[in-house]
This record gives C-alpha cells, sequence and structure tokens, in this order.
C-alpha cells in the first residue's frame, strides 16, 4: 500500500508505505488507539481509505464491484470480536464456502476436518450462543480459513484465552502457513506471541509506522525510542 | 351478563355463519395488510437499519412519530386520498375491503419498519462486516443481516397485525362497516353492543381475545427464546 490515509472524526491512520510479502507471517504491534484495527478493516476492503492506492498481487485494486469482490475473496479477516452467526458451529464454519456457491455435499468432510483441528469436532452441531468465548474464537477462526483464503488478517486472535486455547490456535496458524503458504498478518499485545510466530513485526503509534523489521532483531535492537520504551517496559512484567 | 356470554359461546361453537364471516373478513383484511407491511418493510427496516445511526435520525423520527399514529388519524387520511374528491378518488375503492386494507398497511408498515429497524441497528453492521470478511456479495450480505434479526422480524411483524386487527377507527372511517362487505370484528362489536346485542359483541371479544392471547405467547416465546435455540 501506498501513502494511505483514513480519517473518522481525526486522522487515525497515515501510513507512507507497507508492503507484506507473500509466505511471511507479520505482527503488528502498537498501544490501544494506534490504527491496527481499522488498518486490517482497510486490507480486507471493509472500509476505502480517504487517499491511497493498495495494491494486490502487484496490482491496484479494481474499481469494478465483481472484480474486487473476487480479490476480497482471496483474503479474510477475522475480528477483535467476532460476530458468529446464530446458528451451529458447522453451518458458521461452512458459511465461506457457501458464499462461494459450493454445495455441502462437497465439503462436509473438509469442515469436519478442519474442526477437528481446532478441537471442535463434538460441538459441531451445537448453536453458536451456547459457546464458551475460546470456543467461539477458534469458531470464527475455521471459519475464515475454511475456504482457504491467501491473506489472513487476524485482530488479537488469542486475547483473553486460557494458554491451551492460544496454544491451540498458534499451531494452526503456524500450519496453514507452513503447508499453505498462506501470508499471515496478525496484530498482538503480547510480545511473546509475537517472536514465537511473526517474522516479521510492524510497529504502529498513533497511525504511524514506527519501526519495522524482522522480529528478533526489533525486539534485541529497537532502532526507535518509543519501540524500546515498549518493548523494555513489556519485557520487565 | 351471564346470559350473554352463554349467547356468545353458542355463536362460536355453533359457527354462526354471519359471525364466521366476520372473523374471516378480518382476518383477510389485518393479513392482507400485514402481508404487504412485511413485504415491504422488512427490506426498508433493514435497509435503514445498516445505515450509519446519525445519517437516518430524522428519518427514523418520523417513523417513531407514525408508529404511534391514532388508527382514525390514519383512517382520515387514507379516507380523503380515497374519497370521491381525493387524489385516487377515480379508483372509487372507499368503503370496500381494499380500502381498509390500505388504510391498516400505513398504520402497520411504520411498526414493521420500525421495529426491524430497531432489531438490525443492535448488531447489523457487525453481522454485514462478518458476513463480507467470509467472501459474501452485496445480496447474500443482506440476506445474512435479515436472517440473523429473523427473531425481532418475526415479532415486528405479530406485533403490527396485533395492532390493525384490533383497531376500529381507520377500518370505520374507510370501510363504512357495511354488513357483509365490510364489516369486521372490531366495528361489529361497536354496533351489536349499540344494539344491546351484547352475546354477539361477547362473541367477537372472545374470539379477539384469543387472538392476542396466541400473539402474545409466541412474542414472550421469542423474546425468552431470542438468545438460544430458534
Ligand atoms: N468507526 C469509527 N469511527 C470513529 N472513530 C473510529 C472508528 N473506528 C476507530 N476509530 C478510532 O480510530 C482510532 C484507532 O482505532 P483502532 O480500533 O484501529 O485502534 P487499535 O490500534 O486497534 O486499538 P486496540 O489495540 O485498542 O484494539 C481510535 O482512536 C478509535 O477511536
Ligand atoms: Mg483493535
Amino acid at each position: 500500500m501506498e501513502g494511505l490515509t483514513k480519517r473518522y472524526s481525526r486522522e487515525v491512520l497515515n501510513i507512507k508505505h507497507l508492503a507484506f510479502q507473500r509466505g511471511n507471517i507479520y505482527g503488528i504491534m502498537g498501544p490501544s488507539g494506534a490504527g491496527k484495527s481499522t488498518l486490517l478493516r482497510i486490507l480486507n476492503l471493509l472500509e476505502p481509505p480517504d487517499s491511497g492506492v493498495i495494491y494486490f498481487d502487484g496490482r491496484p485494486l479494481s474499481d469494478n464491484g465483481r472484480e474486487r469482490l473476487i480479490q476480497q475473496r482471496r483474503m479474510t479477516l477475522v475480528a477483535q470480536k467476532p460476530v458468529l452467526f446464530q446458528t451451529s458451529v458447522f453451518e458458521n464454519a461452512a458459511f465461506g464456502l457457501k458464499a462461494r456457491g459450493y454445495c455441502k455435499r462437497d465439503f462436509r468432510g473438509k469442515i469436519e476436518l478442519l474442526l477437528e483441528q481446532v478441537g471442535l469436532r463434538d460441538l459441531s452441531r451445537q448453536h453458536s450462543a451456547t459457546l464458551s468465548s475460546g470456543e467461539a474464537q477458534r469458531v470464527a477462526l475455521a471459519r475464515a480459513v475454511a475456504f482457504e483464503p491467501d491473506l489472513l488478517l487476524l485482530d488479537e486472535p488469542t486475547a483473553n484465552l486460557d494458554p491451551s486455547n492460544v496454544e491451540m490456535i498458534e499451531q494452526l496458524i503456524l500450519k496453514l502457513n507452513r503447508d499453505r503458504g498462506i501470508t499471515v498478518v496478525m496484530v498482538t499485545h503480547n510480545i511473546f506471541q509475537a517472536r514465537r510466530i511473526a517474522g516479521q513485526v510492524v510497529f504502529l503509534n498513533e497511525g504511524r509506522i514506527v519501526e519495522m523489521g524482522e522480529t528478533e532483531r526489533v525486539f534485541t535492537d529497537p532502532a526507535d525510542p518509543r519501540t524500546r520504551a515498549f518493548v523494555e517496559g513489556r519485557m520487565i512484567y | 351478563m351471564l346470559e350473554g356470554f352463554m349467547e356468545a359461546l353458542r355463536l362460536i361453537t355453533s359457527f354462526d355463519p354471519y359471525l364466521m364471516q366476520i372473523v374471516f373478513l378480518s382476518l383477510r383484511v389485518s393479513g392482507g395488510a400485514i402481508l404487504i407491511s412485511t413485504v415491504l418493510g422488512v427490506p426498508l427496516g433493514a435497509y435503514l437499519g445498516m445505515k450509519p445511526e446519525r445519517k437516518t435520525r430524522f428519518v427514523s423520527k418520523i417513523i417513531y412519530t407514525l408508529m404511534g399514529l391514532p388508527p382514525v388519524v390514519g383512517g382520515l387520511i387514507v379516507f380523503l386520498i380515497l374519497s370521491r374528491r381525493g387524489p385516487l378518488g377515480v379508483l372509487g375503492l372507499l368503503f370496500s375491503p381494499a380500502a381498509m386494507i390500505i388504510a391498516q398497511v400505513f398504520l402497520s408498515l411504520p411498526i414493521v419498519i420500525g421495529l426491524t429497524l430497531l432489531g438490525i441497528r443492535s448488531r447489523g453492521g457487525d453481522v454485514a462486516m462478518a458476513a463480507r470478511t467470509l467472501g459474501a456479495g452485496p445480496l447474500l450480505t443482506v440476506w445474512t443481516v435479515i436472517k440473523e434479526a429473523r427473531l425481532s422480524i418475526f415479532g415486528a411483524v405479530v406485533t403490527g397485525f396485533g395492532r390493525v386487527v384490533a383497531e376500529v377507527g381507520a377500518v370505520m372511517l374507510v370501510g363504512g362497516n357495511i354488513e357483509g362487505h365490510t364489516r369486521v370484528m372490531t366495528t361489529a362489536i361497536v354496533l351489536e353492543t349499540n344494539k344491546g346485542n351484547f352475546g354477539f359483541a361477547i362473541g367477537l371479544g372472545l374470539i379477539l381475545l384469543t387472538i392476542f392471547f396466541v400473539i402474545n405467547s409466541l412474542l414472550y416465546t421469542l423474546q425468552r427464546g431470542g438468545e438460544g435455540h430458534f
């Protein structure tokens, strides 16, 4: 993306240049209100930026509605507070495939396998309203990867989860990246998590990129004083 | 009093033709009105509910006002429009079941729009966003939002039906309470009570009460079950 800005009542994003390479895992970090969620929504084409161009596969996004939908369908976003549809776990997980015109006969096995991977096999028929928050988060992730997107945008996918849920979700993300070469952009507040799975991190502060680079380098030798403060502040606790 | 009650039960259990004819006309008129209101009101309410609140503030206020419109006033407006000198006078609809349906649409449409709008506003934006992240096009997105608000929408329709089936003012004005043609339950109750024909009035009252019991049971179940399965 180039020269991207976004205003609500004030400017919340101002990014001169930001590029994500295919097949990598990126961690987006920064204080609350820095614009991380807004950035993900713009990347997923849910909201237009006020200025700037987004390139996808090296080409600018299409103005044509149909083509844009095709581009949008190659990526997905798991929101900070995922909204599940009021139906069964299975139907939630199947939504994306149905939206793409696949029929149930063809994807039943695939969804069941996926639910098994996130430990939800036995909950397939359960209504989404009765799930615990950890289960709901895993359904949201399963639902997002069911249709094999190329780009997976995750907004704090493991906030408020217990360690076993965190582990399960991180394993799935790593596996998808390893096996399918899926590109992951993940917002996280957890430095340890970023170190565990992200190859690159981007630090965002007040809508601007403060620092970007390889995870280990940024954490051991931050170039920007704000990043340094953030990293060191977190390391103490 | 007790006599009237016995007479009412006799009329109901013997399926008195005059009584049945009135009940069916009532259900046809109010049913037709609510059908039209649903077809028009649900998409409109969904559309408004998905727009940001501040952009629809004015329209919402108008709809909420119309939701509380006294039936006689609604009837008066439709009467003026349909009367011989009114803009739609040429259609000659006044004092026909069609006129009553139009008047009742006038009363129930705002309720269906307003309650659908409220039901969708609470969650619609989030649901639409979720659907779009999963690759839904515009049509599927709207459909998903409506489906997710099905409980509120069903409640809106049932509430609207309850309002029109119980109102007297509008149907009286535009229908004229003509026997065998535009006489419905509420207008018949007024007439038969005036004539001292209490058995008949009580019989209709009981039927109306039963209809309301069913409606409220539905709403009660909806509100209780709203969190769980449907
Ligand atoms: N729809 C909106 N309308 C107005 N302001 C908004 C809107 N969405 C976000 N903002 C504002 O934009 C800023 C950035 O929000 P954003 O949600 O992107 O932050 P964040 O980095 O994800 O924070 P957190 O870590 O708390 O999730 C915040 O100040 C927020 O209040
Ligand atoms: Mg956020």
